[in-house]
């Protein structure tokens, strides 16, 4: 695992479009890469299917574990189809389900986070989006199975956090994590999108920022030029974490795990 | 009935009579704004931002801040709704002195504080404590509007934490009135937080087999709705409220569409199944007795 200083010359503009670029890997990559025989879970079990949230079973160095994350899609054809990674309620009743079965089986459960945030619209409301995030919320506060996440692209607002709620979280050194996006920061405060690189800079979202402010356990390194310029590199990076975190967490009791998880959230941002 | 409207016309104009006539014209010009002190110091007046009637303020407060002639709920401050709620002089508070420390170096952001900390008299934007609803104890806890638009920041998210875990202590009930903007984005990451933190210490009281009554008030939104506010066992809301994730202006920058009328206010949330029942606000006080006693309190 990676713990250092990443390179100041980098500002937290440039950072964010880095997380952001297209040719960055996204859920699938991950999947690809890191495990084996994965098995996709569809559906909310309530009538609707999200396919901004990526999630199944799989395994990791034979371990079977749960994987969740948002999906962005590697074209505009699969943008649309995935809705640019931002998910309505059912994608988080659909994550939500799959961490409850992951617990049912003893599974951890591994979350990447890459995503503008919750999707503001109008089925989002009707269908209860602050209702499936604070669900999910509670949820993973209590959940007595590892739970780790990794920051990939962009981690913005509650939308992100919604299956963050990990007993490690992780970071790519160019991945961006805060309360909303640096657009919306900017709109909200200032009445004025477009002072967003401003926002980027106040904000304190780069992985480095959050390290320090105790946020995240650390950072995994990226090739020169991110992770999507050779990401071998990057993958090998990120496995190299989950199977050390995997190892410490395996090692705990469901209750240690839970009440960890608990204690954590609870002293952060005291 | 009508007879009863007519009455009340009558006392009313009387009353502005008694008042002089610079109230009758654009007094408080402000939607909303109470306006002040009379010009002969007779009374000061409210006036319904829907339907622009003025009332005296003593009859607004009777009529607990809603319009006896539209049903409008006004928006009121944390200390009257706390009066509205709970048995006279049953209050104590708990957490007070809480305050924040500026966590991400936010330019200006202390100042502001300290200067609306000046105007409301209170350390950030909730009122915490116990108390009692018609002789049951409980926890209470209210958002204030009036304080960066009731914005969860560190303090907030730590004082409603603390409630719930006072709360799960003493087998005590959960009333929390939300009221919220949402995260308070000067906080950055420290506000994000606080969702995770309020939602993990409900759940927890939940588990210890505590009652948490959730009221939602104009307006929820965002990191508050999206946290402890709807994850209440019994969920109530106030008539009109805007409740909801993102708000209106964002959804229809989204979609490029108008919104439709009642769109994310509690009747609409009602509609589809996100709280229990609307509430008006003279009814509030019963129904959460009646909740209490369901529950064995």
């Amino acid at each position: 695992m990676e713990r250092f200083q990443t390179k100041k010359t980098i500002d937290a503009y440039t950072r964010v479009g880095l997380a952001r670029d297209k040719n960055r890997p996204g859920i699938a990559d991950y999947i690809d890469a890191l495990f084996t025989d994965f098995f996709c879970c569809r559906g909310d079990r309530i009538g609707l299917e999200d396919e901004a949230i990526l999630g199944g079973v799989a395994r990791f160095h034979d371990l079977p574990v749960t994987v969740i994350g948002h999906r962005k899609g590697k074209d505009l054809e699969e943008n649309v189809r995935f809705n640019f990674g931002m998910p309505q309620p059912e994608g988080y009743r659909k994550a939500l389900r799959l961490m409850k079965q992951a617990e049912k089986f003893g599974r951890p459960i591994i979350t990447f986070i890459d995503t503008p945030g919750a999707y503001p619209g109008l089925a989002a409301e009707e269908h209860g989006q602050s209702q499936a995030i604070a669900e999910c919320l509670a949820e993973m506060s209590s959940l007595k199975v590892p739970v780790i996440s990794i920051v990939t692209g962009e981690g913005n607002s509650g939308g992100a956090l919604a299956i963050g709620v990990a007993n490690e979280i992780y970071m790519l050194e160019h991945a961006v994590y805060s309360i909303l996006s640096p657009e919306g920061f900017a709109s909200i405060l200032w009445k004025d999108a477009s002072r967003s690189k401003d926002a980027c800079e106040l904000m304190k979202l780069t992985a480095d920022e959050l390290y320090k402010a105790g946020f995240i356990e650390g950072i995994i390194r990226e090739p020169e030029g991110g992770i999507q310029a050779d990401p071998e590199v990057g993958f090998a990076g990120i496995d190299k974490c989950l199977q050390d975190s995997l190892q410490k967490l395996c090692a705990l009791s469901g209750t240690r795990l839970q009440k960890e998880r608990y204690e954590k959230f609870r002293n952060m941002a005291r | 009935m009508s007879d009863f409207f007519k009455e009340r016309r009558k006392l009313l104009f009387s009353l502005r009579e008694l008042r002089g006539k610079n109230n009758t014209g654009k007094a408080g010009s402000n939607a909303g704004d109470r306006a002040g002190e009379g010009s002969n110091g007779v009374s000061s007046t409210v006036k319904c931002p829907r339907c622009k009637r003025e009332y005296p303020q003593m009859l607004m407060d009777r009529k607990k801040m809603v319009c006896p002639k539209c049903g409008y709920h006004l928006p009121i401050s944390a200390e009257e709704r706390l009066k509205f709620t709970i048995d006279s002089d049953s209050f104590q508070e708990m957490d007070a002195e809480l305050e924040t420390v500026n966590p991400i170096h936010f330019p200006g952001y202390t100042n502001k504080i300290k200067s609306i900390q000046n105007q409301t008299g209170r350390k950030d934007g909730a009122l915490c404590g116990t108390a009692t609803v018609r002789g049951h104890k409980l926890v209470i806890a209210i958002l204030d509007h009036s304080f960066m638009m009731g914005s969860m920041g560190s303090v907030v998210g730590e004082k409603i934490t603390r409630a719930a875990e006072y709360a799960m202590e003493e087998k005590l009930p959960l009333l929390i009135f939300s009221c919220s903007g949402g995260a308070r984005m000067q906080e950055g990451m420290f506000s994000l937080m606080q969702m995770a933190k309020t939602s993990a210490a409900i759940k927890r009281f939940s588990e210890q087999g505590g009652l948490y009554i959730s009221v939602l008030t104009h307006p929820t939104m965002g990191g508050v709705s999206a946290s402890f506010a709807t994850l209440g066992d019994i969920m109530l809301a106030e008539p009109g409220a805007l409740i909801g994730f993102a708000g209106p202006r964002v959804i229809e920058q989204t979609i490029g569409q108008k919104l439709p009328e009642g769109f994310q206010r509690a009747e609409f949330l009602q509609q589809h199944g996100f709280v229990d029942a609307v509430v008006s606000r003279d009814k509030l006080r019963s129904n959460i007795a009646k909740i209490l006693t369901l529950h064995c309190y």
